[in-house]
Formats: structure tokens, sequence, C-alpha cells
């Protein structure tokens, strides 16, 4: 059987510095896996790679089996794979409903329209107030971005990725700079999507991580070391390793 | 998730048309006061009109969509002269025709010059329109055997609009002509910029990378808001060259383009209310300036234009949009 996304033996080299080396992984329907691993260890790169935003030197992306290495970003948004952003990246002028207006839109391949409006059509709309309210924005729907919290903004991140419909999302850092007293917000929201969907998340913050997740990956200087349960994790001498340094074995580096 | 969820309240719909419908309204009886308060300066008033269309196609890509040009006049001037070349070299002088051709030729301008400037971004982006406003200028000098170069075009005679109602020496046909146009287009514009292709614009102004990760292509819609823009123009320029029956070399001009930039970021970009009082303003201020001191008028207005983007930056029709809102808000 054919994973619902692979990605073979990636490899990617900035001049001399090797920052994904062999890299590979496969994600099937309702997988629910972190990719974890220290500052500088590769996870954005790869990110940028899977995403289309950086060709590879080597290796293949598939979805489905169909190879998707040359695709741009919009056309592997297009085969179903989505992300989020690190750094929210929203219009800060339109509202939340227009936002997920949009992308529903978009989805349907009726955001080239010009005449009519997301607001006179009710399919559009009760999608729409689904999703919001799912996320607990209904009574932001029509307050513009820039003036909502961040946390807030965070959670629209994830509304946009829902309303895309994807087969595999991948977050990029979800809870990256909201206050820790809200992460709960953001993993309620992780709680809601669809079971059938497969999620890679990357993500720092480890207790996060150590509930979503049912598999933790581990990248450390560009390499898988780990591909496993999350109790294996912590256990693993070479992820200890990777990120105590020599710490791990109770000596001085 | 579709199922599981119980929508509790849909907001009702904003009504848009409402304002609109007041908009309109304001437009007609500005149109009316315009015709009997200055009859003998009808013809200012027409020229105004075709402006008013080359600021409004402006503003779709640059406040919409966030393209910054100096070469927009080429879409204009286009316009005008497919427009004029169309009646003084083929004989096509039936107004509305001579509209359409216009309109035609300024979307084949946009295609082109959208296709170009898109090539880059920010400064260069900027350098691209500039390059693309003289090169057409040059073309239409060289090719003065159809534009009459630097002479102008000339020899246009449009015939009466409908068989019925022919150009007076007065003007007065041109400008009933030019508010039919004018309120036509606004009222598309209005269609336009709220459909969900108007949405995906101002994505597209906010954040690109955003849109293209919702899968959607930002240079096709650029392309297809560059040429909508182009038709909007090409409607001005064409309509210039009917009510004035000569179509100069200025109208390809970058003075032209710069000026047509200035007229919005005075009114109000990214508004097609800004577009509209923009254009007024200048033209007016203008005309009266250089009217009160014929030599240093241009300084007048250079400082008259600091003073509003120094202390108004959304120009006018922003800033009183923003003071009624935060008067509304404050009354709640």
């Amino acid at each position: 059987m054919t994973a619902l996304f692979e990605v073979d033996h990636l490899q990617k080299a900035f001049g001399g510095l090797n920052v994904t080396r062999d890299v590979s992984l496969a994600l099937g329907k309702g997988d629910r896996v972190a990719l974890i691993g220290p500052n500088g260890a590769g996870k954005t790169t790869f990110v940028n790679l899977v995403t289309g935003h950086l060709r590879p030197d080597f290796g293949q992306v598939l979805m489905g089996g169909e190879d998707i290495s040359r695709f741009n970003p919009m056309r592997r948004v297009r085969a179903g794979l989505v992300r989020s952003f690190q750094v929210t990246r929203l219009f800060g002028e339109m509202t939340p409903e227009e936002h997920v207006a949009l992308a529903i839109l978009q989805r349907q391949g009726k955001s080239g329209r010009m005449a009519g409006s997301s607001q006179a059509m009710p399919d559009v709309m009760r999608e729409t107030y689904e999703i919001l309210e799912t996320l607990n924005l209904t009574a932001l729907g029509r307050v513009p971005v820039s003036e909502i919290a961040y946390g807030q903004q965070r959670l629209l991140e994830i509304a946009l990725a829902l309303a895309l419909r994807p087969k595999v999302l991948l977050l990029d850092e979800p809870a990256a700079g909201v206050p820790h007293s809200d992460t709960f917000l953001i993993e309620n929201a992780l709680a809601q999507l669809p079971a059938d969907l497969a999620v890679l998340m990357i993500e720092h913050d480890m207790d996060l991580v150590f509930r979503f997740a049912k598999r933790v990956i581990v990248l450390a200087a560009g390499e898988i070391i780990f591909d496993g349960l999350p109790v294996d994790a912590t256990n693993d001498l070479r992820v200890r390793e990777a990120y105590l340094g020599g710490y791990a074995n109770g000596s001085a580096a | 998730m579709s199922a599981g969820v119980s929508v509790t309240a849909i907001p009702a719909q904003t009504r848009g048309w409402q304002r609109d419908l007041i908009g309109i309204s304001v437009i007609l009886i500005a149109a009316l006061a315009g015709y009997f308060l200055f009859p003998n300066n009808l013809a200012l008033l027409t020229r105004m009109i075709a402006i008013m269309l080359l600021v409004l196609s402006l503003d779709l890509v640059t406040g919409y969509c966030g393209v910054a040009t100096l070469g927009h006049a080429a879409l204009f001037g286009s316009g005008a002269y497919a427009a004029g070349i169309a009646a003084a070299h083929f004989g096509i002088t039936e107004p509305i025709t001579m509209i359409a051709i216009g309109a035609i030729g300024g979307a084949l301008a946009g295609l082109i010059s959208g296709v170009v400037i898109l090539r880059g971004h920010g400064l260069a982006q900027l350098v691209l329109s500039i390059a693309i406003i003289h090169l057409f200028h040059e073309a239409a000098n060289k090719a003065s055997e159809y534009t009459g170069g630097s002479d102008g075009l000339s020899g246009i005679s449009p015939d009466p609009i409908l068989g019925v109602f022919e150009f007076d020496l007065w003007g007065r046909t041109a400008y009933v002509f030019g508010i039919v146009l004018l309120l036509l287009v606004f009222i598309l514009l209005r269609i336009l910029v709220r459909s969900p292709f108007g949405m995906l614009c101002r994505g597209i102004r906010q954040d690109p990378v955003r849109v293209s990760a919702m899968g959607a292509s930002v240079k096709l819609t650029l392309i297809k808001m560059y040429a909508i823009s182009g038709l909007v123009a090409g409607v001005g320029g064409a309509f210039n060259a009917v009510s004035t029956q000569v179509v100069g070399l200025d109208s390809l001009s970058f003075t032209n383009s710069a000026e047509a930039l200035v007229m919005l970021v005075l009114g109000g970009v990214g508004s097609l209310y800004g577009a509209l009082i923009g254009t007024i303003a200048f033209i007016w201020i203008e005309d009266l300036v250089s009217a009160a001191n014929p030599f240093h008028w241009l300084t007048i207005v250079g400082a008259l234009l600091i003073a509003v983007v120094l202390f108004a930056p959304k120009g006018l029709y922003g800033t009183a949009a923003t003071f009624v809102e935060r008067y509304r808000r404050g009354a709640k």
C-alpha cells in the first residue's frame, strides 16, 4: 500500500553545509506526528523543501504515490498538502469571516468570480461559521484581524488550514508566540482536526508534543535520528545526546 | 466536522448596496450640480470624468492589489489612440463603438504592461512601469502615420450618440455621455471589488505568500486585474478622444501617469470614492490656483499636496471615513 504522504531520501546542501541529509518518512491517514529537534536541526528547511519553497538537491516528495517534487507551492496546496506558518500570515484589514470564506471559495474554485459576494452564498457562510465555531472565533467573525489577539490569530491560521480541507497538514510551530497560559486553546483546536487528516507538527513545546503526537520524529543536524513512540524518544540515547550534548551521559562535553 | 457542529448564528448580511445607492445618488447630484452651476465650464468637467476613469483604473491595481506603477497612462492613452485611429483612419465614428474599441485597446495595453510590470517587485516594479510608459510614448511618437506623432491625432468626428444626440459646441452631450459612462463603470466596479475576486485581490495586497498558501495563483489574478484595469482606463481614454475630438501624445505621458497617482493618493488609495474625490479635488484646485496665480500655481499645488500627505495620509476620503467610523463607535 502506498502511503498518503511520503518523503523519499530528501537532500539539501547550502554550499558545503548539508542541512538535510537523506531524510525519509511516511505518513498515513489520521497520523499525528511531531517533528522535533534542537535549534539548527534543519526543521524549517525541511518544511520549505516539502512545501516547494526550496528545491531539493536529491530526493522526492510524494502524495498518494504521485511525485509532486516538481510542483510549485500553489500546486502542492491544490494536491492537498497545506501548511500553517510559524509567524502568522494573515490579512490585517480583513475579518476572520472573510479569511475563511476566501479559503473555502478558493477550495471550491470560485475565488475568481467577479460578481456576487461570499455573504450572499449561504453554503459558504454556513461552512465559514461552522469552522469559526469549532475554534471559538464566531464572536470575532466581523472584527478586522489586526484588532484581535495574537493567540486568536493563531487559531485563525488553523481555521484557514481546515477550510482548505487538506489531506496532509503541516503545522509549523502552531503554539509559537502564544502565551503558555493560552496554549490550551491551540491544543483544543488541534483536537478538533478531522480524524482522517494526516498531521505533521513541528513544535518546541514538549508538553504539547507529548499530548498531541502518537509518533515522534527527531531531527538533528539534518538527519533523522529517531522515529517512534513518544515514550521511547525520551529514553533514546541519541535523542538525549542531541538535545543535551555530553550532559546526557553525565560527563562534561 | 460538518455534521457535529451546530451553528448558532450567522450574522446578517452587511447591506453594502444601500451605501452604494447613497454613493450613486451623491454622484448624480454632483453631476447635476456641475451641469447647472458651471454651464461654461463643462469642458473642464468632462476632462475630469475622463481622468476619473483613469484614476479608478489605477486604484484597481494600486489600491486593491498593491502594485506600484507610474505608467498607468499607457492604458489610458492606448484606449484614446485605439478609438481615435479607428475614427480618423477607418471611419468608425459611432461613439459607443469607439468606446468599445478603446476599452479593448486599453485591456490589451493592460495585459502587456501587466505581464512586464509584474515581473518585478517594489522598486524594480516601479522602474519597469516607467520604462513601459516611455516605450508606449515613443511608439506613438514614431508611428506618426497613424497617430499624428507630436502634432496629435485630429480629424475625429464622432456621430451623434444612438443617432440622436449630437455633440454640441458647449459640450453638453459629451458631459452627459461621460456621466452615464462613469456611473456604469462605477456600478460594475463596486460589484467587482465586493466579489470573491475582489476579496482575493485585497488578500494579495496584504500578503501574497498567504494567498499562494491557499492554493491561489497570485500572478494570474494580478494579470486579470490588470486587464480589467486596462478596460476601464481604455474607456476613459476613448471617452477623452470622443469628447475632445483629438488625441495628443500627452495622454501617453509620464506626467499623466504621475498625476493620476497623485490624485489617487490625494483622494485615498483603495477606495473607489477616494479615486473620484481625489480627481475632482486635484483638477479643481489646479484650475483655481492656476487662474489665481499663473506664476506660482505649481508651487501652491505642491505645498497643498505635502500638507495632505502629512496630515491626512489616508487621503481626503480615507481620513473622512476614519472620522465617521470613530464618531459612530463613540456614539455606541
